[in-house]
């Protein structure tokens, strides 16, 4: 099936137009791959920008969605890329296995969570969805499924992991999962007054196994940087009481609600999310103080997935779309970088509804965006300030030795890639002498030059 | 895999959209499902799916709607099932259709003498056991025919007519009909075609209206409901007028 289409990342920004193209299997996608100039493949579209759209042809790769084995011996699930990370859970969870790594939605495809090498809030611990991939099968210009893995083909494979579906398409996947006593997580919140007690408390809680913090990036002066840092672990049988006990895995099930239109620009302006995040920080504030050792259960969904209960949650910012500034500063810089960021957005007064700060731990790879060190991001919708501070935000973060996270990019420019990150010059390189810069094109690596 | 107390359900024609998301449908029920196509290994891929997803049993099966010996089919399979879906099909093209009689043949056989008498075998046997459900997915093309379709539309004329017949023979013995009249479904059968959006069910919503059907002992069966009253229109204008139409 192909038809002709303005197509957009979950931003809904900036929107492309692209050929669809969805294939029903191998030799279809094969065919495919013949006839057109410049393709990329696409799974969910829950990359925010321009990453999974082409200028040429769209590869909507939903159709590859059936899970082909899984080892009960070692928990290696074998699935075809366009599977999505929420049908693992559905159909694992059950018998006892989880992801080892999951991103902040479990609508995101397999071969997106590989192309983007998506982290989650263990990134500190246990590093990103790449170090769980036993093996890829990627299908190259010729229309050859090769297989990659840190064995076989192991520079193609490394290259893969973050290289956002430009060395070829994903067809399946062999993911590891981890073992899991229940569906419940234990939880505990930290409330943080300022920047400098929310990086003490991440480097305290270096062993829990999911860390991450909500960050007012509104407040300013000493509560500049203030958050809820979020703890949690997997709940073992013995921290259920009796009923959960009985049957551990079943967690109430939220009723997905959606947005039901675009909401107006105005409906978020400066005003509401700084009278929300004061709203926000008070009650977590106060909880974490009435509960500051004490833990409590929380269903898997809603831990890992709160915006997932909102349907087309990203339609709140209006048929503009938003985009998201994720970056990451290197350990050293971070205190400094950090509070430079901040100042910038509370000064500017930009409104940005969700931010997020994460530890990162190490990671070593060709093309991901992890490394040791503090990610932030946030949102903002599309408007001409909004781009424009974002601009002076991408100075700060190259000024500190950061980088940006490419699922989340929608409008760097590629001489800010280029002073960020020396390695996208490199993945550049490789995709010329490999042949694959004809034929693996997004509207996103035509604007990056990768 | 766990084994359950649910019966197992056979599907007719498994390579079709509609037969695949009704295998997901029931499998996700708890059913145990046999898959049952021509050509039945290009499908290992979904029974794999289908197994790994819902934690049933899944098998596979080669069948030719066509092949003239649908007992020795039923025969081979290791159970007798306790629901049977058959979503055969074939729409064809209706110029060719006016031209070439072996496709025009081809395209009856595929819609009702193929499922006919398939539908008639399990029926004797369902009969002789007292209970069981028989799924028959048909067409609104047959309600009426139409210049544009009639060859296909005819064939599943022909079927509904099969089902009803079936149902009213059946009704006393504790063997279940249920003829299903989907309406438009975005399938392969489809692909290419400008379907009217509110009119265009698909494939999983046409199973699950299956597996409710099927649980709640329904007849007729419209997936969209606005489908009956569109057919209750179609059908309601004179013959003079109609033949006059270009629908």
């Amino acid at each position: 099936m192909t038809g002709t289409a303005e197509l957009s990342g979950w931003g809904c920004y900036p929107k492309v137009a692209t050929r669809l193209c969805a294939p029903r299997g191998e030799v279809a996608l094969r065919d495919a791959l013949a006839a057109n100039g410049a393709v990329i493949a696409r799974g969910n579209g829950r990359a925010y920008g321009d990453s999974a759209v082409s200028p040429g042809t769209t590869l909507d790769m939903r159709r590859f969605n059936r899970m082909l084995s899984f080892d009960e011996s070692t928990g290696v699930l074998v699935a075809e890329s366009g599977v999505l990370l929420g049908d693992v859970i559905a159909a694992f969870l059950p018998r006892g296995w989880f992801p080892h790594v999951t991103p902040g939605t479990k609508f995101v495809s397999l071969g997106g969570a590989v192309a983007a090498d998506v982290h989650g809030k263990n990134h500190h611990k246990e590093g990103s969805f790449g170090r769980y991939v036993e093996w890829i099968e990627l299908m190259g210009p010729d229309g050859d499924v090769i297989r990659c893995s840190p064995r076989d083909n192991a520079e193609l494979f490394a290259w893969t992991l973050g290289g956002m579906g430009l060395t070829g398409v994903i067809v399946r996947a062999a993911i590891r999962l981890r073992r899991v006593e229940s569906g419940w997580i234990r939880q505990s919140t930290l409330a943080a007054d300022g920047l400098d007690a929310a990086l003490a408390i991440f480097e305290e809680t270096q062993d829990a196994t999911y860390s991450v913090a909500w960050i007012d990036c509104l407040a300013h002066g000493p509560s500049l940087g203030r958050s809820l840092v979020m703890l949690g672990e997997h709940a073992r049988l013995d921290d259920l009481d009796q009923r959960q006990r009985a049957s551990p895995f079943e967690t109430p099930r939220r009723a997905a609600r959606k947005v039901p239109l675009d909401f107006p620009g105005w409906a978020l302006n400066g005003f509401s999310v700084s009278l929300f995040n004061d709203l926000y920080y008070s009650r977590g504030k106060a909880r974490a103080r009435e509960a500051m050792a004490r833990e409590s259960l929380t269903d898997w969904d809603s831990y890992f997935y709160p915006l997932d209960g909102l349907l087309e949650w990203n339609r709140i910012y209006g048929k503009r779309g938003f985009t998201q500034f994720q970056c990451v500063l290197p350990l050293s810089a971070s205190r400094d970088g950090l509070r430079a960021l901040l100042e910038t957005i509370s000064a500017e007064g930009q409104a940005s509804f969700l931010a997020v700060l994460k530890r990162m731990g190490t990671q070593d790879s060709a093309m991901s965006f992890p490394m040791e060190g503090y990610t932030l991001a946030l949102d903002f919708p599309v408007s001409r300030p909004a781009l424009a501070l974002q601009e002076r935000l991408d100075a700060i973060v190259i000024d500190h030795g950061g980088r940006f996270y490419l699922a989340k990019d929608a409008r760097m420019t590629r001489e800010t890639l280029a002073a960020s990150d020396p390695r996208a010059a490199r993945l550049a390189a490789m995709r010329e002498v490999q042949g694959l810069a004809r034929t693996f094109r997004s509207a996103q690596s035509e604007r990056l030059g990768l | 895999m766990t084994s359950t107390d649910r019966p197992p359900v056979l599907i007719l024609g498994a390579r079709s959209d509609i037969g695949l998301a009704c295998a997901h449908a029931f499998a996700a029920a708890g059913h145990p499902i046999m898959l049952a196509a021509r050509g039945v290994s290009s499908l290992e891929a979904d029974r794999a799916d289908i197994a790994l997803r819902h934690g049933v049993i899944v098998t596979c099966h080669e069948y030719d709607a066509l092949a003239p010996d649908s007992a020795a089919f039923l025969d081979s399979l290791p159970a007798l099932p306790g629901v049977a879906v058959i979503a055969v099909g074939l729409m064809g093209e209706q110029a060719e259709n006016e031209r070439d009689a072996g496709r025009a043949a081809l395209v009856m056989r595929s819609n009702f003498e193929g499922p006919a008498l398939i539908m008639g075998e399990l029926a004797v046997r369902f009969a002789a056991r007292g209970h069981g459900t028989l799924v028959g997915i048909s067409s609104v093309a047959g309600e009426r025919g139409r210049a544009t379709n009639y060859v296909y539309g005819a064939a599943k004329a022909g079927f509904t007519a099969f089902l009803s017949g079936l149902r009213n023979r059946l009704a006393k013995r504790g063997v279940h009909v249920v003829t299903v009249l989907p309406g438009f479904v975005a399938t392969r059968m489809t692909e290419g075609l400008d379907l009217p959006a509110k009119l265009t069910a698909q494939p999983d919503e046409v199973a699950r209206a299956i597996v409710r059907a099927v649980e709640a002992g329904r007849d007729v069966v419209y997936v969209r409901p606005v489908w009956r009253l569109i057919m209750a229109v179609i059908r309601a204008i004179p013959e003079g007028i109609f033949k006059k139409l270009s629908l």
